[in-house]
């Protein structure tokens, strides 16, 4: 009890950055892995080619190597800051954006592909009635493929929100203030490790819990009728 | 080409072609143009002289540096992934037991460790290890890693041999028991078999994930290729080059192993056919996100 007086409100902060991660990585990864998935599936030679080259390349790095590549490359040697230098929260912040910004296009690698095995599960009479009604390949994707590719992809979409959840916890690579990185200096400062151990697992199985659960039951609930 | 997503487009005609010839060149002048952005900025930091990537040159900053990386790296992925291997057997098995308690305890482990950071896993290990002295010091953050990765990939790989034996046709337990086999020996001479060649594309894919995650010990201090790569990054202030190499080892020991898997797939999908033994409609797969069904519903 003692150690959630003195660590309650940290806790909390942590595990709220933790989710500031989860949902701005999810959002941008969603939106930037849709568009990868269009690309590999389009008419296009080269759409098709920097599609797989981009998965091929971000499914096979480390995220450790993603997000360090961020910090040391992106800001480090290219100076680009992703936030205001003079503010008082610059190194922060910009670490903060960083992490976002290497979760996401991590993430978005492997959107892309559950959402291409989804479209693989459209049938393929959909996509030729769409065509014999004169849609053109950018209207019959948003009108007729991915709307139905969507609903059959939301539980392994899930599955990807969860694992992304557990990944967020790298950011403490570049120092991002999130569950790891406070769970590192409680369990070095104080001697109940085996209470610390417990606080943060249990954060964690009430973060993914519920997310399992709720896309479990969308994916049943907005099921493709075959 | 005849995949089912060319179905979403026509054949191109002179005009399509001509539209896609004017994007891909478009896409081409703004691959030049962003590639001229980064060029002037590393040229500004003085990143592209010769002696940023001559560390690469000299064996040395291979036999300091990324050679102990890789081996690291590969020594903590091979025995997380061989006792991964066992413990996942064990836990899977555990899983489809008739008795409710060994199906309730196997259950609750994996979903307990499908649910937690794998990083978060080997922060705890470490602590506890150095806390009680279970190892050396200098064996301490492979412990660690190696426990972490273990755990986690063990309860994933539980979860395929699950699905990997329940998707095997019932009748082959029914003709087994018919025979008079007790339930070990149904496991161990006629599921586990026939289910390895279902499972044994996703447990290669799972490989990859671990070599990959072993890149976590990074954050607990393990000597691993990405923690030398920015050591020597460090060492030589050339972080874009050094990570760079990294990057590029890492993709192929990674392809490798993805490539040996779909290579396995195919070979075992037509292999299977030929011999004429039970063939499940789907190579097996997990589709539950963690931290669903504890008590595994046998069958």
């Amino acid at each position: 009890m003692d150690l959630l007086s003195k660590y309650g409100s940290q806790l909390l902060e942590a595990f709220w950055t933790t989710i500031q991660l989860t949902v701005l990585s999810a959002i941008a990864a969603l939106i930037l892995g849709t568009v990868l998935a269009a690309m590999r599936v389009s008419p296009i030679p080269i759409a098709r080619a920097i599609g797989t080259a981009y998965v091929t390349v971000f499914r096979n790095t480390p995220l450790t190597l993603i997000i360090l590549f961020c910090l040391f490359v992106i800001t480090q040697t290219l100076q680009i800051r992703l936030a205001s230098p003079s503010s008082p929260t610059y190194v922060a912040d910009n670490n903060f954006r960083l992490a976002v910004l290497g979760l996401s296009v991590y993430t978005a690698a492997f959107v892309c592909e559950s959402l291409r095995s989804g479209i693989n599960t459209v049938h393929i009479g959909q996509s030729e009635a769409g065509r014999s009604l004169g849609l053109t390949f950018g209207q019959n994707l948003r009108l007729v493929v991915l709307p139905q590719a969507f609903r059959a992809v939301i539980a392994p979409l899930g599955s990807v929100l969860i694992a992304l959840t557990k990944n967020s916890t790298i950011a403490s690579v570049i120092g991002v203030a999130e569950a790891s990185l406070l769970m590192k200096t409680m369990i070095e400062n104080e001697a109940a490790i085996f209470l610390i151990g417990g606080i943060f697992a249990l954060g964690f199985v009430i973060l993914t819990l519920p997310m399992g659960l709720l896309f479990g039951w969308l994916g049943k609930r907005y099921e493709v009728a075959r | 080409m005849t995949s089912s997503s060319t179905v979403l487009y026509d054949a191109p005609g002179p005009r399509a072609r001509a539209l896609y010839r004017v994007f891909s060149a478009t896409v081409v002048v703004l691959l030049v143009a962003a590639g001229y952005f980064v060029y002037r900025a590393l040229d500004d930091q003085g990143q592209l002289t010769a002696e940023k990537w001559d560390p690469f040159l000299e064996s040395t900053s291979w036999t300091t540096y990324l050679i102990p990386g890789i081996r690291g790296t590969l020594l903590a992925a091979a025995l997380s992934i061989v006792l991964a291997l066992l413990l996942g057997a064990a836990l899977g098995i555990g899983r489809l037991s008739d008795h409710r308690s060994v199906r309730m305890v196997s259950g609750f482990i994996v979903e307990l460790f499908r649910a937690i950071p794998v990083l978060i896993l080997m922060i705890f290990a470490y602590q506890v290890f150095a806390e009680y002295r279970l190892f050396q010091s200098q064996y301490l953050a492979l412990a660690a890693v190696v426990t972490g990765l273990t755990l986690y990939n063990g309860s994933v790989i539980a979860e395929i041999v699950r699905a990997g034996i329940n998707s095997l046709p019932r009748g082959q337990t029914e003709a087994a028991g018919a025979l008079g086999m007790r339930k070990s020996q149904i496991m161990r001479i006629i599921l586990l078999p026939q289910a390895v060649t279902v499972m044994l594309p996703a447990i290669v894919s799972q490989m990859v994930i671990a070599l990959k995650d072993s890149a976590l010990g990074y954050l607990i201090g393990y000597v691993e290729l990405v923690r030398q790569g920015q050591q020597l990054g460090a060492y030589f202030q050339n972080y874009l080059p050094s990570l760079l190499v990294v990057a590029v080892i890492m993709i192929i020991l990674n392809s490798a192993l993805t490539r040996f898997a779909t290579w396995l797939e195919k070979r075992l999908r037509s292999s299977r056919r030929g011999r004429g033994v039970a063939t499940p409609a789907e190579p097996a797969t997990v589709t539950a996100a963690p931290g669903m069904d504890i008590t595994g519903t046998a069958r």
